[in-house]
């Protein structure tokens, strides 16, 4: 086993090295071309590691998988640093530093409240230190509860406020196809996606779609007679969008799937132009 | 005192955010936008703390010879290789000896981890040497070689090319493809997902075939499979969903309000 997964690895290897120099003699006339060409072959070759998990859990999809984990995070944190301690906080707190930094200050008089996160963060740092570690629950408690008080007013506009008002609309028309009377929608009946009918369909499969979705998921009454009916529309409805869901994912994910399979057909093998 | 100052703190911070948003005046914006620009600050150094907690799991990993522990390297060489990109930059039109100095300091990172987890002294001796030796080197490299600096206290660090020459071929055909290899499970779970049992099965069916059948010009009646497709995403599709935010959002508000309350206290950890 261990020889086969040496001659498997001498084999990648040795396929790696022979499309980077095929790469770069073709690019041998581009500047930093040999460069270029180590990267492209590189990214084909991770490409082709996260796919070899199809097969199974083997040491390339690991290497590409924990490669990601350090590059990422390395990448996060340097994007942080650089915008927002360097480029927002460092202008913010001193002169001194700022033009150390080579930053424009951005004076104001209640800038000297900018290092109440900086000590605040230094706090979460002490988390580290186990004599210390209490210190981290301070920082820990402003983030949580200034994001608790700021989800709750957020969400009970947008996820509840918003959203019921959004339903309760005219079940027989609104602007343009406001309700003029039975007489007038016959004569001007139009069965096309746009015109009254549709609307007023649309408005009430939406209005009783959720109330009926919302009584699925009310499980403190039994879901028997009436009530267990709308329960029932509900989970039609529910199963309607998840089928919906389920496809669109599947066109998303098809999506990606035929930009990686053009870069390898197109840039790396160069077989499509 | 030390677990009730927090969750006083809590309290405070979460009453404000609720009442600032019922009083718009000047002075209780400017209060709330000073609190959301900490809430970044201090997350910044959340994920100072992050990095730190990934070296420290990933060193431990090494130490203890678990299995899969060797991967470790790759991930401490792949941050320290982002973040040498992050914080250096080309001073000339060449590179020169900046790919030898990369690849020494990686050797030097592995050698000093392949240090920390042998336990014989004569290995032990072997890799300090390496270590210093690849140090040293690095060191050397660092000094004799004009082509390239490192840039501690403008951005210019971060306009490095590998810096984005990483992300283009390393971060992003990774993330791509993992996501892409969705698309394989997809199709297998559909499988057992798509067939016709009963009607829930046969109305998760129809829609998802609708909705996948959108964008494709070769069926026959291509346009009305695409109005019909649209109207099931902005109408029922629409209702469900809003069905389900409507509890989601309920759910959040709760326990938004049992975390100021001091009901919901996990958070804090134990001790």
């Amino acid at each position: 086993m261990r020889r086969t997964t040496y001659i498997v690895v001498a084999g990648v290897v040795l396929l790696f090295g022979l499309s980077w120099v095929l790469h770069a003699v073709s690019m041998s006339g581009e500047a930093d071309g040999i460069e270029r060409a180590f990267m492209i072959t590189m990214a084909a070759f991770l490409t082709l590691a996260i796919y070899s998990f199809l097969y199974k859990d083997n040491p390339f999809y690991k290497f590409a998988e924990h490669l990601y984990v350090g590059v990422s995070a390395a990448y996060w944190m340097c994007q942080a640093f650089w915008s927002t301690i360097v480029g927002n906080l460092f202008p913010r707190l001193s002169e001194g530093l700022s033009s150390y930094f080579q930053q424009p200050y951005q004076a104001s008089g209640w800038n000297i409240t900018y290092w109440i996160p900086v000590i605040l963060g230094i706090m979460l740092l002490m988390r580290l230190t186990e004599k210390y570690g209490w210190m981290s629950r301070w920082p820990l408690a402003m983030i949580v509860g200034t994001t608790a008080g700021l989800n709750f007013v957020r969400y009970l506009r947008s996820d509840f406020v918003v959203q019921v008002s959004s339903t309760f609309m005219p079940l027989l028309g609104e602007d343009p196809h406001r309700w003029q009377g039975f007489g007038a929608f016959i004569s001007n009946l139009d069965l096309s996606a746009t015109g009254q009918l549709a609307a007023i369909v649309s408005n009430w499969v939406i209005f009783i779609g959720v109330i009926c979705g919302i009584i699925y998921f009310y499980f403190s009454k039994e879901h028997s007679g009436a009530f267990g009916r709308a329960s029932r529309l509900g989970i039609w409805i529910l199963m309607i969008t998840f089928g919906a869901s389920f496809g669109y994912t599947v066109m998303g994910r098809i999506s990606l799937l035929v930009g990686r399979i053009t870069f390898l057909f197109k840039d790396w093998l160069q077989i499509i132009s | 005192m030390r677990r009730q100052i927090p969750f006083g703190l809590v309290f405070i911070f979460g009453i404000f955010m609720v009442f600032q948003f019922f009083v718009p005046h000047e002075k209780s914006e400017w209060v709330y936008e000073f609190l959301l620009d900490w809430i970044i600050v201090i997350g910044i150094f959340a994920l100072a703390l992050g990095i730190w907690s990934l070296f420290k799991v990933s060193v431990e990993k090494i130490k203890q010879g678990k299995e899969g522990g060797n991967y470790s390297y790759i991930t401490l060489v792949g941050l320290y290789m982002m973040m040498a990109f992050g914080f250096t930059q080309q001073t000339g039109d060449g590179w020169g000896l900046y790919f030898l100095w990369i690849m020494l300091c990686s050797a030097c990172i592995v050698s000093l981890m392949r240090l920390r987890a042998s336990t014989d002294s004569g290995k032990k001796r072997m890799w300090a040497l390496a270590s210093g030796g690849l140090l040293v080197a690095a060191v050397l490299v660092a000094i004799f070689d004009d082509a390239w600096a490192f840039f501690l206290y403008t951005p210019e660090g971060l306009e490095n090319s590998m810096f984005e020459i990483f992300f283009d071929h390393i971060m992003m055909p990774i993330l791509a493809t993992m996501f892409s290899l969705l698309a394989f499970y997809i199709a297998s779970a559909a499988y057992r997902a798509f067939r016709a049992r009963n009607v829930l099965a046969s109305l998760l069916l129809l829609a998802a075939l609708l909705v996948m059948s959108r964008f494709n010009p070769f069926i026959p009646g291509a346009e009305y499979v695409a109005n019909a497709s649209n109207w099931l995403m902005n109408v029922p599709n629409l209702a469900a969903q809003r069905a389900i935010v409507i509890g989601i959002g309920l759910g959040i508000v709760g326990t938004a309000l049992k975390i100021i309350l001091g009901i919901e206290r996990g958070y804090m950890g134990r001790g």
